[in-house]
């Protein structure tokens, strides 16, 4: 990250659209959904402004989506926003976009479900946005941010990996982080040498024509584009897991969760810890690839992990892959679209867990 | 010699696969004809649908995109926005634009997309076996109303280009009837006016072409050309819907 001190207060909705623009992303479609509004708004205000900007309030996700599929067609930078069943009804776009291979960002500030739940903020979207969502067997890198500044900063990265890997990327916010607003430090994400857009239809002047199709017809053709995608999804799995330790030198329990939780998880940690308690926490920020291998590690001197989510439990599914069986699992969350848990309450966990699990057999 | 005609050179050196009688070779083969005419074809981005047509990138040398089933006029809206001084063109059946595609179509029109649409229709599903569609005509079989298409069930034919040519965002629709050479030359004439009209920054223009599916109509190509004349056009008059620039 290239540093400056301009600090700015900024909400997390306003952040995410903040760094897409600095991105380079001056192309954006929406459809108005709580709690995402102020983004589409935000777009609306200033792409306008820009030569090359385009905003176009859709009729529906559905069109938005697609609308970002003909944008990314183009070569060029775009995003579109939605919450959880707005995201639901992009999901044939996003199948699309992963089979033509198209660079864009999706940003989800999640709230609680299913059907049209309610406008509170939820982690119960993270089964959809790592198992692919759509049809078809693909993956969706996608990040997910704790802080506004990491809103601000992984919306950058957004972009970069769409860019590198050549589909489309996820931001997992949730409604609590799009909604509260913190100091942001509006750095830079260094530009990496990314590959040239020698597939986007541009018009085909002094060029043969370029297709793009994800109908593929002939005898053993889609076999070998799905072993392609899946090579890709190898490479990413290999280079782009990315996780924060906290205190887990010395912990012999060791906390999982990511987005907000994580964050709260962070202040009973810190409470716990006061009274002697050796507790530690792995918060995935990529959600997929998910850091398998961080939590694996820790296990050689964990022996006790508890997951804690804002859901009924989706992410423990992915943390009892990592572990293979080498650590018991135990979880807390609470369905999202609920009260939001409070330090205490997860200290209270923490610290129970820690006595039945982890002192008993030390 | 002198050369009279010849194969245009947008028309890659395939085998089209349509059947026998049906309107989509002659279509692709007078859209190559017109995008060799001008710098169309250095600023043309085509949307293919879902349905018959959805291979058109095997014939035509120009950029093309697929799009999902029906969603051909907003992806042309992302491209439109993204490169304003592209020529876009999608190319859609009846089921793709009047179906499944019809808030997507709506929509565009009405936001008026600076984008073309040509719009085939021949009352049916014709790529997944000959299915009832919003256009099907009453007391039409197809294979989900083998009885002939009963309003009281069915509901009624819908005329999507003349809801489309009442929306002051659509700057040109005309339907042309697929049944004659000299209907071919009305078919290039509009298609060439639509790209006028698109580049001049006029609004949404569609085409829309009664076209013959004789497989499964069950009709012979003649046979299905005549239905075309003496049935579906009393439905869908051919003529000019709205012209904004001549009125």
């Amino acid at each position: 990250m290239k540093s400056s001190a301009n600090k700015v207060l900024l909400s997390g909705n306003h952040a995410l659209a903040e760094a897409a623009i600095r991105s380079g992303c001056h192309l954006y479609f929406g459809y108005p959904i709580t709690p995402q509004n102020e983004i589409p708004e935000f777009m609306s205000e200033h792409l306008p402004k820009l030569k090359d900007g385009g905003f176009v309030q859709a009729e529906s996700e559905l069109a938005a989506i697609n609308m970002v599929l003909g944008a990314a067609a183009t070569g060029r930078r775009v995003m579109t926003t939605s919450s959880s069943p707005g995201i639901s009804l992009m999901q044939e776009g996003i199948s699309y976009l992963a089979a033509l291979e198209l660079p864009c960002v999706i940003a989800n500030m999640v709230r609680g479900g299913p059907g049209l739940g309610n406008i509170v903020t939820s982690q119960s979207d993270y089964f959809q946005s790592t198992r692919g969502g759509g049809h078809g067997d693909y993956r969706t890198i996608t990040l997910a941010p704790c802080t506004v500044q990491e809103i601000y900063d992984l919306t950058q990265l957004a972009f970069y990996l769409a860019d590198k890997y050549r589909g489309p990327v996820i931001i997992q916010g949730e409604g609590l982080l799009g909604q509260m607003s913190e100091p942001v430090e509006l750095r830079e994400l260094e530009k990496k040498d990314l590959p040239p857009k020698d597939w986007a239809l541009t018009g085909a002047k002094g060029r043969p024509g370029r297709m793009l199709r994800s109908l593929i017809l002939e005898e053993g053709v889609l076999e070998e584009h799905n072993w392609k995608l899946n090579r890709k999804y190898k490479e990413i799995e290999k280079r782009e897991k990315r996780s924060e330790s906290y205190r887990m030198d010395d912990a012999s329990l060791a906390v999982v969760a990511y987005g907000s939780v994580a964050r709260i998880a962070k202040g009973a940690i810190k409470r716990v810890r006061e009274e002697g308690l050796k507790v530690g926490m792995i918060r995935p920020i990529s959600l997929w690839p998910f850091p398998d291998e961080a939590i694996r590690k820790a296990a050689e001197h964990v022996s006790h992990f508890l997951v804690m989510e804002l859901s009924c439990g989706q992410m423990i599914e992915d943390v009892r892959m990592a572990l293979e069986g080498k650590a018991e699992v135990s979880f807390y969350g609470r369905p999202g679209g609920g009260a939001i848990p409070n330090p205490a309450e997860f200290g209270r966990v923490i610290s129970r867990n820690y006595y039945q699990k982890v002192r008993k057999t030390r | 010699m002198k050369k009279v005609f010849e194969r245009p050179r947008l028309l890659k050196p395939a085998t089209f696969h349509f059947c026998p009688g049906c309107g989509h070779n002659i279509l692709h083969r007078v859209i190559a004809e017109v995008m060799e005419e001008s710098d169309f074809r250095d600023r043309a981005i085509m949307i293919a649908p879902v349905g018959c047509a959805v291979l058109s990138y095997f014939y035509l040398d120009i950029d093309v995109t697929e799009a999902p089933h029906g969603r051909c006029t907003a992806v042309a809206t992302g491209i439109k926005r993204a490169i304003p001084n592209s020529l876009v063109l999608t190319y859609q059946g009846d089921g793709d634009l009047a179906s499944i595609g019809a808030g997507e179509t709506l929509h565009a029109a009405g936001r008026g997309e600076k984008v073309t649409t040509v719009y085939v229709n021949n009352t049916n599903y014709g790529m997944t076996g000959g299915q009832m569609a919003p256009t099907t005509m009453i007391n039409q079989p197809t294979t989900t109303c083998s009885a002939g298409r009963n309003p009281e069930k069915d509901g009624y034919p819908l005329d999507l280009s003349k809801i489309l040519s009442t929306l002051p965002g659509v700057c040109y629709v005309e339907r042309v009837a697929l049944t004659s050479p000299a209907n071919v030359m009305k078919f290039k004439k509009a298609l060439r006016k639509a790209f006028q009209y698109q580049t001049e920054g006029l609004g949404y223009s569609l085409i829309e072409v009664l076209s013959a599916c004789p497989t499964n109509w069950k009709l012979s190509p003649v046979d299905s050309l005549k239905w075309i004349e003496e049935v579906m056009a009393k439905a869908y008059p051919p003529g000019v819907l709205v012209d904004r620039k001549a009125e």
